[in-house]
């Protein structure tokens, strides 16, 4: 059988792009990481991903994938003898993909509205639909665990993965807007997943460190406030 | 033990058709409760309290919400006649264009449609651009799916009808023959098929809810 070649296009401060590291982390599998520079877009990316022309894209024996969630699952069913990541039990995997979804929809588009609101009144009230989703997380985790450590149960499944990817950015809006997202007291499972998940073998190298990922948000907000620099 | 499936919809809405189609094709027997969404029910809000929208599938009392997540429970979960594809590759590619139908093509076509007339031609450009997409998606096959309707095609079901309604009440052709005959040729097909064409809402109730909706967006964006 012909060996795998796999290629990831990404860059490293991106969500997105963790995702599928992580996924292909616990699969253990070998590829070659494309680093995108920061402001252009690659021949490959364009022709890989000429819809969206966004990272990531699995690129597996010349085939690409695109969308991170859509790689993740693909990673799964491809190497399938390796640990599962998403959970066999379809209503199980139905309630993984819908958080998912609400994470990419909902939760994530609030906490960039954190980074990007204007004033004292702004942030506060960008703060509270943040508030809310992760006490509806902390709510699911207390369920999908089941006692144990993440929200696939004894190992790392989808919904950590979709969720775990964001936790760089979360710690860097805590850091830049002295917040509290994450709290010990008020999110007291979340608080302790996110130091597991990060800690695990497929993750941490990954997920960047904070004071990197908070040098980067302020090269990029100085961007998206004067583009033509 | 007998299933219990019931299945919360609207009789407009395009996301919970896909799955009035998806139990048809895997012959699931189930009940039907109508939704006001303007007076939601206290069950719907209890099975969707995130959303409170429609589509929401209940088997045997567990919720599943969000269309496209419902279609793959429902072909997990009666795993006969399968809608999406086998091959990983093949089924990564229909979960990128289902995705790709409702966050661009839509948008693209709800522009186009709650557009003023002097905006419509940049509004067409993307909508165009986005059918361009689309239509190449069909070169070769008869259904998105290839002989047999599938998963991708029930994502894009919503489309078949809603073209021409939108075609109708803006007296335009927006999905021509000659510009999109593979689409054009889809659409026939879908719109045709023995388990989709019983299930369209009535068509003269869905030109005067588009008709008020679009009246509605066009007096808020006229400046006074």
């Amino acid at each position: 059988m012909a060996k795998d070649d796999v290629k990831l296009i990404g860059a490293w401060p991106s969500p997105f792009v963790n995702r599928a590291q992580i996924a292909l982390n616990i699969k253990s599998v070998k590829y070659e990481f494309l680093e995108e520079k920061f402001g252009s877009k690659s021949e490959l990316l364009l022709k890989s991903n000429p819809v969206h022309k966004k990272i990531p894209v699995m690129i597996h024996n010349d085939q690409p994938i695109c969308e991170s969630l859509v790689i993740v699952e693909y990673i799964d069913e491809v190497w399938s003898s390796g640990p599962s990541i998403l959970p066999s039990d379809p209503y199980d995997r139905a309630t993984g993909r819908f958080w998912a979804a609400y994470i990419d929809d909902k939760l994530f588009p609030a906490i960039r509205g954190i980074g990007t609101a204007d004033g004292e009144e702004a942030k506060k009230a960008a703060i509270e639909p943040v508030i809310e989703g992760l006490a509806y997380l902390e709510e699911e985790f207390i369920k999908s665990s089941k006692g144990k450590n993440f929200f696939g149960g004894d190992k790392i499944g989808y919904l950590d993965i979709a969720f775990g990817s964001f936790l760089g950015w979360i710690r860097v809006t805590e850091k830049m807007n002295s917040v509290k997202l994450i709290d010990e007291s008020k999110t007291p499972n979340l608080f302790k997943w996110a130091e597991k998940f990060c800690a695990d073998n497929s993750v941490k190298d990954v997920i960047p460190d904070t004071d990197k990922l908070s040098e980067f948000a302020k090269v990029l907000m100085a961007k998206l406030r004067n583009p033509q620099n | 033990m007998a299933e219990e499936v019931k299945l919360f919809r609207t009789w407009s809405s395009g996301y919970a058709l896909r799955i009035v189609w998806a139990l048809k094709l895997k012959g699931i027997e189930y009940e039907t409760i109508f939704e006001d969404l303007t007076n939601k029910s206290p069950s719907l809000l209890q099975y969707n309290p995130i959303h409170g929208k429609v589509p929401v599938l209940v088997h045997d009392g567990k919720p599943v919400c969000e269309s496209l997540v419902i279609l793959e429970y429902v072909d997990e979960t009666w795993k006969h006649n399968p809608l999406l594809p086998q091959d990983p590759y093949e089924k990564s590619m229909a979960r990128f264009w289902a995705n790709f139908g409702d966050d661009k093509l839509m948008k693209s076509i709800w522009q186009l449609f709650i557009a003023r007339e002097k905006d419509q031609d940049v509004a067409a450009v993307e909508a165009l651009e986005n059918l361009k997409l689309v239509e190449e998606q069909l070169k070769g096959k008869k259904f998105f799916h290839g002989e047999t309707i599938g998963y991708l095609d029930l994502a894009f079901g919503w489309f078949a009808d809603f073209v021409s309604i939108l075609e109708e009440i803006m007296s335009l052709k927006l999905v021509d023959g000659e510009r999109f005959p593979h689409l054009s040729s889809w659409i026939q097909h879908f719109m045709d098929a023995p388990v989709i064409r019983d299930c369209w809402p009535p068509r003269d109730k869905m030109i005067i809810k588009y008709q008020v909706m679009r009246e509605k967006y066009l007096a808020a964006a006229t400046p006074k």
